[in-house]
């Protein structure tokens, strides 16, 4: 039942203030009430999990004819992702509401509407409904760019429609294919039905998964469409991507590709290791030298996921956590990022660092939380991705010392650019030509404190997420 | 709650409390939580002291909670109280609540006041996390922690650019070595299994000298302490470091944070006794280290700077100390090092408090009779880093200068001439600051001043300490016990048992007396010339444009600081252009487009898509979002429906 909620909510929600738009009144209350009953209800699932509530699973057949169900449940990693989706977007809503934003009613539905995609998709047992959810949770995210977004914003996105539905296609295919074999669309009766293949099909089935993860995710090189998708798009739409839907891909990749292609995995996985970590320097090293502070931004977002990518990878236990853990992590720090680039647009008029400069001086505030979020993006020790960055890093440095090593490099190079771009924002003389220089007040510090209360407090308690995943590893691992 | 959680746990509060409170707390109270930050955790530590000489003098280890587990890697967060723990927290508290007091006047007209202590409060509380964790990775909170508050103390005047680069320098040297100390956590936890010191030490003890593992272990962790203690190649960032507020170069870049690679190195001591061959490489580096930062020394005319190389050169001979196993002497070393560094480093305050702000000797001269109190203190600081007995650095150099002797002949005689050179640019520095006549303006001149008693008290009590600080370790020519070799014994048992040899006297008494002879009178000879060449306001150095030849290659550090531009910075900066504009804009986004529109045909949608309108579009893609969300939970409404019917 609180499966169905869980799903069926965040739907309700955005559907009624699609429906609604400018009719409602007080939008400012009940987008607070939105973002509460997000998290009350994450808090639901995480009590039912950890209880063992039987609440959490829910099947209704659909095309029976096909065997095909409406099938969710929640384990132990479904659990954080449906957890940190819910929590993300209620942060998200809660930054659209201290925005200005037209049309305000509209933009929260459809983040509402993502929310439901994205819960759903981790909920699903069936590959159809998998399917489904996974190019659903695009759509309203294309939407948001285009309604909110510039000219240039609404042919980028559709750019990265295309080309994320291209990937998931290939993998749709592949979804069809082993159903016709199986006939059935659970998704962990199929893995076995997957393992009697011939070796030539399940090389193709790997590759057609391979590539709607690594596009999603997205893994170098078909990255293309981030850094231009990231930076044109208005912001609620950039934290959706950077902060959830990239999660789509490695949770992918832990539900979908590493189960169900076992023997690609081992054939091939290295070679996609390989790709993430080249892409985790590429976005790095690009990241030092950007001029635009979403830029900076977005090509980071990329470097970190290559490092989850190639951890998850890995087939380690470390390397599970690991990225499990800084999925979570990056999400908060993604958010809180592009939160502080969007204030100081709207603060300074300029998105360019160089016009930057000399903010600490009147939004200290600012600069404390934009400091503790930037510790964790460079993974600090006793910030949330610490923990999480040790164990991915472990887990490359097992799999390969030299590429360990390549990997690591990332911590400096993550110091080199977040500290640039702090430094371009906040330090250096006062300006005396922005529009604004009022310092961050209650509506902003509604979404930052909770960020950086998270932020330490699973920097120094990590074990509760590494507790709910740690059973799910072992039902992958061993096939 | 127990005394050694406190110890941290108090800085912690200060921090807090000053942070979050700042701009609302009175200044006075701001620096009474800061000082109470450091002196509460002092006298936790006293008290940890007394219940672990109580406890019989055994490793107190003391579990809070499991930080993190996954599979068969656990780390606790736990504290460990030993011998070796125990001194760098007595240095680290004590200095600290001496440096903080000093704060207090000095930064007095400082906006920023509150800020300030709630700095230095975390700056201890990362520090003594660092010596106090049970495990590396604890070790590593605080390591990586006390990079982020010297990085936000060095930038602390955040309006300067200059400062800010200076403080961004630090931060990124810092965590290349950090990669290291990270590579030699994986390495360790792939020999041992665990990242507990109390496990590897038992463990280790089993393996023989020379193992390969080690080897790579001890190098790697070895870059760890390049980074934090700057030693070649990695100590550029260190003289940089000195655009922070001096009371933070005393604390920080002097008597405690880069002392931590020393600390992690005894920490370690059993695995580095397993691997000679990186212990020569130490030995070496730090040799390097102590003649490089010497020899710049000598030309440098800002009064941090002079100290800022001292520190370098001087963390030099610490790691030679330990690199031919003299680990107690290190430590004695860090100790008295602690107590000379920071009085001259808060001695400089004070002279550049009293000469409104000016850092460079050039404007100084004939201080002495202006500022008695500071001029002395210095003095005696000076006498004590020169190696002149019976001053604190005599002692804990020579012993280090015993054990190279008996290492290696040509090892000694180059840490002799590092010797000479130290003597020689410290009187120098104090000959050009505080002799002659004055050589400033006639505005600083009427200003000059003594500093308050926050500033003089901690200047004493320091002066003390670094003159009498060396008596603790009194060579056992004298017939006198070692103290500080007697108490951290059983912090080198795991060596002992490794390595027999290990700790056995290394030179014979006639040696030792001649060695000493031999230090005492080139400090002395080096002395005598810095008084011929500069007392009485002679050979005041030329300003920086006449400067010419070897002079001006020493006095712009031999020009590494470009060279890591050219090799490093720029190199870095061409790629990172060339990838995003040519690879990532250029070849990899026009190829992904033309495989995508030969396959997909998009151009052909783009061009329709162009030519309609946004809003046809988005109407159309609406109702198609409608239609599939409304088809595929049709059958799932009316299932709804009749459970709740039902």
């Amino acid at each position: 039942m609180l499966t169905l909620l869980v799903f069926l909510l965040p739907l309700t929600l955005g559907l009624l203030y699609i429906v609604a738009k400018d009719k409602i009144g007080n939008i400012s209350i009940l987008s607070k009430v939105v973002a509460v009953s997000l998290v009350v209800l994450s808090g639901f699932v995480y009590n039912s999990f950890t209880q063992n509530l039987p609440v959490l699973e829910h099947k209704t057949p659909w095309l029976t004819a096909f065997s095909v169900n409406f099938h969710l449940a929640l384990d132990g990693m479904s659990v954080i992702f449906v957890m940190l989706a819910l929590v993300i977007s209620a942060l998200i809503v809660l930054i659209v509401d201290s925005i200005e934003y037209k049309n305000k009613g509209l933009l929260i539905g459809l983040i509402c509407l993502t929310t439901a995609a994205l819960v759903g998709l981790f909920m699903s047992k069936d590959i159809f409904f998998f399917y489904f959810f996974f190019e659903l949770a695009l759509l309203p995210v294309y939407l948001i760019a285009n309604i909110w977004g510039g000219e240039s914003a609404s042919k980028i996105t559709f750019k990265m429609l295309i080309y994320t539905v291209f990937g998931s296609l290939l993998m749709f295919v592949g979804f069809v294919f082993i159903y016709m074999r199986a006939q059935t669309a659970d998704i962990s009766s199929l893995q076995t039905t997957v393992s009697l293949l011939p070796a030539s099909l399940k090389t193709l089935l790997f590759i057609g998964f391979t590539l709607a993860f690594a596009i999603k995710t997205p893994i170098f090189p078909f990255h293309t469409w981030l850094p231009d998708a990231y930076t044109e798009s208005p912001t609620p739409a950039t934290m959706l991507l950077s902060g959830l839907l990239s999660k789509m891909g490695i949770y992918g990749i832990l539900r979908i590709l590493v189960p169900m292609a076992p023997e690609g995995i081992a054939n091939y996985g290295h070679i996609l290791v390989i790709l993430a970590i080249i892409g985790l320097l590429y976005g790095a090293i690009i990241a030092v030298k950007q001029g635009e502070f979403k830029r900076v931004l977005a090509y980071s977002s990329f470097s970190h996921m290559g490092l989850m990518a190639a951890a998850a990878l890995t087939l380690s236990e470390e390397g599970f956590q690991g990225a499990i853990l800084q999925t979570v992590a990056h999400a908060f720090s993604a958010v809180g990022l592009f939160y502080v680039a969007k204030i100081v647009f709207e603060k300074t008029g300029s998105r360019k660092l160089d016009d930057l400069g000399g903010l600490v001086h009147k939004t200290p505030k600012l600069a404390v939380v934009f400091m503790v979020i930037l510790l964790s993006s460079v993974a600090l020790p006793l910030t949330n991705a610490f923990v999480g960055e040790f164990l991915m890093l472990k887990s490359v440095f097992d799999f390969n010392q030299t590429l360990g090593i390549l990997a690591g490099l990332s911590i400096i190079f993550g110091a080199v650019y977040m500290l640039r771009a702090y430094q371009k924002v906040m330090f250096g003389p006062e300006k005396s030509n922005f529009k604004d220089f009022s310092d961050i007040g209650a509506k902003e510090l509604w979404v930052f404190i909770p960020i950086v209360l998270i932020i330490l407090f699973f920097g120094l308690f990590p074990q509760p997420i590494l507790d709910l995943s740690s059973s799910v590893f072992k039902n992958i691992s061993l096939k | 709650m127990s005394i050694i959680a406190l110890i941290p746990l108090i800085p912690l509060l200060g921090f807090l409390i000053n942070g979050l409170g700042f701009k609302k707390i009175p200044k006075n109270l701001a620096a009474l939580i800061g000082i109470l930050g450091s002196f509460g955790a002092f006298i936790c530590v006293c008290l940890a002291y007394n219940q672990f000489i109580n406890g019989g003098e055994k490793a107190i280890i003391e579990n809070l909670f499991t930080w993190f587990k996954v599979g068969n890697l656990s780390v606790d967060f736990g504290f460990q109280i030993d011998q070796l723990s125990l001194i760098m927290l007595f240095v680290i508290t004590g200095v600290g609540t001496l440096i903080h007091l000093y704060s207090a006047g000095y930064m007095h007209h400082d906006e920023g006041f509150g800020k300030f202590f709630s700095y230095l409060n975390l700056f201890l509380f990362s520090m003594i996390l660092l010596v106090l964790g049970s495990n590396y990775l604890l070790m590593f909170i605080g390591w990586e922690g006390v990079g982020l508050c010297s990085f936000l103390l060095i930038g602390f005047w955040n309006k300067n650019l200059n400062y800010t680069d200076a403080a961004r320098k630090a931060f990124i040297m810092n965590r290349v070595g950090d990669l290291g100390f990270l590579v030699a956590l994986f390495l360790i936890l792939s020999k041992f299994g665990t990242l507990d010191f109390s496990n590897i030490g038992l463990m280790a003890t089993s393996l023989s000298i020379g193992d390969p593992d080690l080897m790579y272990i001890t190098f790697a962790l070895f870059i760890g302490a390049m980074g934090k203690s700057a030693q070649i190649p990695l100590f550029t960032w260190l003289p940089d470091a000195m655009a922070g507020p001096t009371p933070v170069s005393a604390l920080i870049h002097a008597a405690t944070m880069v002392t931590s690679g020393i600390y992690m190195i005894i920490r370690s001591n059993v695995l580095f006794t397993l691997a000679p061959a990186t212990l020569e490489f130490v030995a070496w580096i730090g040799l390097f280290t102590a003649l490089l930062g010497a020899s710049i020394g000598l030309y440098q005319n800002d009064i941090k700077k002079v100290l800022a190389y001292s520190t370098v050169s001087q963390l030099g001979y610490m790691f030679l100390g330990l690199g031919v196993m003299a680990y107690s002497s290190g430590l004695f070393h860090v100790i008295t090092h602690a107590f000379f560094k920071a009085l001259l480093f808060l001695g400089a305050g004070s002279v550049i408090h009293a000469m409104s702000d000016e850092q460079d000797i050039r404007k100084m001269g004939g201080l002495w009779p202006k500022i008695k109190i500071t001029a002395i203190t210095f003095l005696l600081g000076t006498i004590a880093i020169s190696g002149i007995p019976p001053f604190s650095g005599f002692f804990s150099k020579d012993e280090i200068l015993a054990h190279v002797f008996a290492h290696n002949k040509l090892m000694w005689g180059l840490a002799v001439l590092g010797s000479f050179m130290t003597s020689f640019y410290m009187f120098r520095l104090f000959f050009l600051t505080f002799s002659g006549s004055f050589r400033g303006t006639k505005h600083q001149e009427e200003h000059l001043h003594e500093s308050p008693w926050t500033m003089t008290g901690p200047l004493i009590l320091l002066a003390i300490l670094a003159v009498i600080g060396g008596l603790m370790g009194i060579p056992e020519v004298f017939h006198i016990s070692h103290k500080l070799n007697t108490f951290l014994n059983p912090i080198f048992d795991g060596s002992r048992s490794v390595f027999p040899e290990f700790g056995k006297h290394v030179v014979d008494h006639s040696t030792e007396w001649m060695l000493m002879g031999v230090s005492t009178l080139v400090a002395l000879i080096a002395a005598g010339f810095a008084y011929v060449k500069f007392s009485g306001g002679k050979n005041v150095p030329v300003p920086d444009a006449e400067m010419s030849g070897l002079s001006k290659v020493i006095y712009d550090k031999y020009y590494i600081d470009e060279a890591y531009d050219n090799t490093f910075v720029k190199p870095i900066s061409s790629v990172s252009k060339f990838l995003a504009k040519t690879i990532d804009k250029g070849i990899l986004d026009k190829t992904t487009e033309n495989v995508g529109s030969g396959i997909l045909g998009i151009s052909k949608i783009f061009k329709r898509f162009q030519n309609g309108g946004t809003g046809v579009y988005l109407l159309s893609m609406t109702v198609g979002i409608a239609l599939l969300i409304g088809f595929s939970l049709l059958p799932l409404i009316f299932q709804f429906l009749k459970n709740i019917i039902e």
